[in-house]
């Protein structure tokens, strides 16, 4: 039995009162073509639920999908459960409709990459993997 | 913690062994890669292990084995036991990718100490488990969890491998799935040590009970006097309702007393170890010839070729190049 290549492990989720999982499912669907495992927690998380999930599945990325507005609200508490939790290499990404000047922010609070409403499949996959590949094997 | 990542194998293995959440995490992602890495690790757990009662949980797509298994680890909880879930979920053939969505019905369980839930693709392995699922079993076991659920992908007629993972195999039907019952009858029904019809707020569930029910009976008074002391009960469950899940827990735990009373157990854990020995043997003797493929290889393939060999007289020959390869 050989090492083999590891395979990339994602987990995404929807966080809070956001109802609209249809990008979720593409982007997972895409992810999933690209020969990545997808872990998809479901609708109406909570950030801790979510962290806690990402610990167990010891996923690469974690990927968070906010239609809802809420994205300010929710990002620090993820840090902070990923924190507490002792589990903050994980990559932390973002998606969804998220204004301008919130990027910005988003990026000084550690999420590594945002891919908003226009981002193509190829690309998302592109960045996943750039992501991965610039922390190193673990 | 999840800091001090490039652990040793050792010490990545005595943090298991404390029950450490993030290096269990870690140790399953080796364990599921199968790589040489990981094996020191995984030696030295599986002298560790062996105390946890190991479920399996399988039935056909959609018949609500994740929100069983969910409801099911509530109920070891307030058993005052702790439970470690592995989910299985199918890779795409095509891309090796894969979508694994058992944990949506497990949320409920989030923040529990005493739970673990590991979501697991299949990678290409046929028979409803994944490769390296009996490894995260282990780690699991080795951490200390009393209950160990191993929850199957969706199967069809033939998938069994979880009956030669687990103590105990609960198999769930569901009404309304047409002819499901007809469909498993030959196949994953005789595997069954607890048998579940789920979704019984359903009206057609008294149907679906009546012919399983039949179907066991007339097994019964076809092997009339037999040894067998176990006699595999039907439990109806509605997850909705949360009715038949207490039940479940007392017949798992009864499969294991009876398991226990009759030695039964000892015989179970030895041929789980047996097929275990035999799948790893098999495993690196493939390594083995993919990694040689040298001259000799090459002349069998020929012969195969131009049929001068059949299949089977070819294969002896790569043994025996095998074993005159070791002797040099």
């Amino acid at each position: 039995m050989s090492d083999e290549e590891p395979v990339i492990r994602v987990l995404i989720a929807k966080v809070g009162l956001d109802g609209h999982d249809r990008g979720v499912k593409i982007v997972a669907r895409c992810l999933r073509d690209a020969g990545m495992d997808v872990i998809y927690t479901g609708l109406h998380r909570t950030a801790e639920e979510v962290v806690d999930a990402a610990v167990q599945e010891d996923v690469d990325i974690l990927g968070i999908s906010l239609l809802s507005g809420a994205h300010m609200t929710v990002f620090p508490r993820i840090f902070a459960a990923l924190k507490e939790q002792g589990a903050d290499d994980i990559i932390v990404v973002g998606g969804g409709v998220i204004p301008d000047d919130d990027v910005v922010a988003l990026r000084r609070m550690g999420v590594q990459e945002i891919l908003l409403q226009d981002t193509p499949p190829d690309a998302i996959v592109e960045s996943m993997r750039r992501l991965v590949r610039e922390r190193g094997p673990r | 913690m999840r800091s001090a990542r490039a652990l040793t194998p050792d010490a990545l293995a005595d943090r298991v062994l404390r029950g450490d959440r993030g290096a269990i995490a870690r140790m399953l992602t080796r364990a599921e890669s199968g790589g040489e890495t990981a094996r020191a690790a995984l030696d030295r757990l599986y002298r560790h292990a062996g105390k946890a009662h190991v479920v399996g949980i399988t039935g056909v797509p959609g018949s609500g084995k994740s929100t069983l298994v969910a409801r099911l680890a509530f109920a070891v909880r307030r058993s005052a036991r702790t439970v470690g879930i592995v989910a299985v979920d199918p890779s795409s053939p095509f891309s090796g990718g894969s979508i694994l969505g058992d944990r949506i019905r497990m949320s409920d369980l989030a923040g529990d100490p005493g739970v673990f839930v590991r979501s697991m693709a299949t990678r290409g392995a046929m028979g409803g488990l994944a490769r390296g699922t009996l490894d995260v079993v282990d780690v699991l076991d080795a951490a200390g969890y009393d209950f160990v659920i191993i929850e199957t992908v969706g199967v069809g007629q033939d998938e069994v491998d979880v009956a030669r993972a687990a103590h105990t195999t609960v198999v769930v039907s569901a009404p309304g799935l047409g002819d499901d019952v007809q469909a498993i009858k030959a196949g994953i029904l005789e595997i069954a040590d607890v048998h579940v019809v789920s979704k019984c707020d359903r009206p057609d569930a008294n149907q679906a009970i009546a012919e399983l029910k039949g179907m066991l009976a007339l097994g019964l008074s076809l092997a009339p006097g037999s040894a067998q002391t176990w006699h595999p009960p039907v439990i109806a469950t509605s997850s909705a309702r949360g009715e038949g899940i207490d039940e479940l827990l007392a017949a798992i735990d009864g499969h294991r007393r009876a398991l226990e009373a009759t030695e039964e157990i000892v015989a179970r854990r030895a041929a789980i170890a047996e097929r275990r020995m035999l799948k790893a043997a098999e495993a690196m003797l493939h390594d083995r010839f993919m990694r040689r493929r040298g001259a000799t290889t090459a002349a069998v393939l020929a012969a195969l070729g131009d049929r001068r060999l059949s299949p089977h007289a070819a294969a002896r020959r790569l043994l025996q190049d095998l074993q005159s390869g070791d002797s040099e």
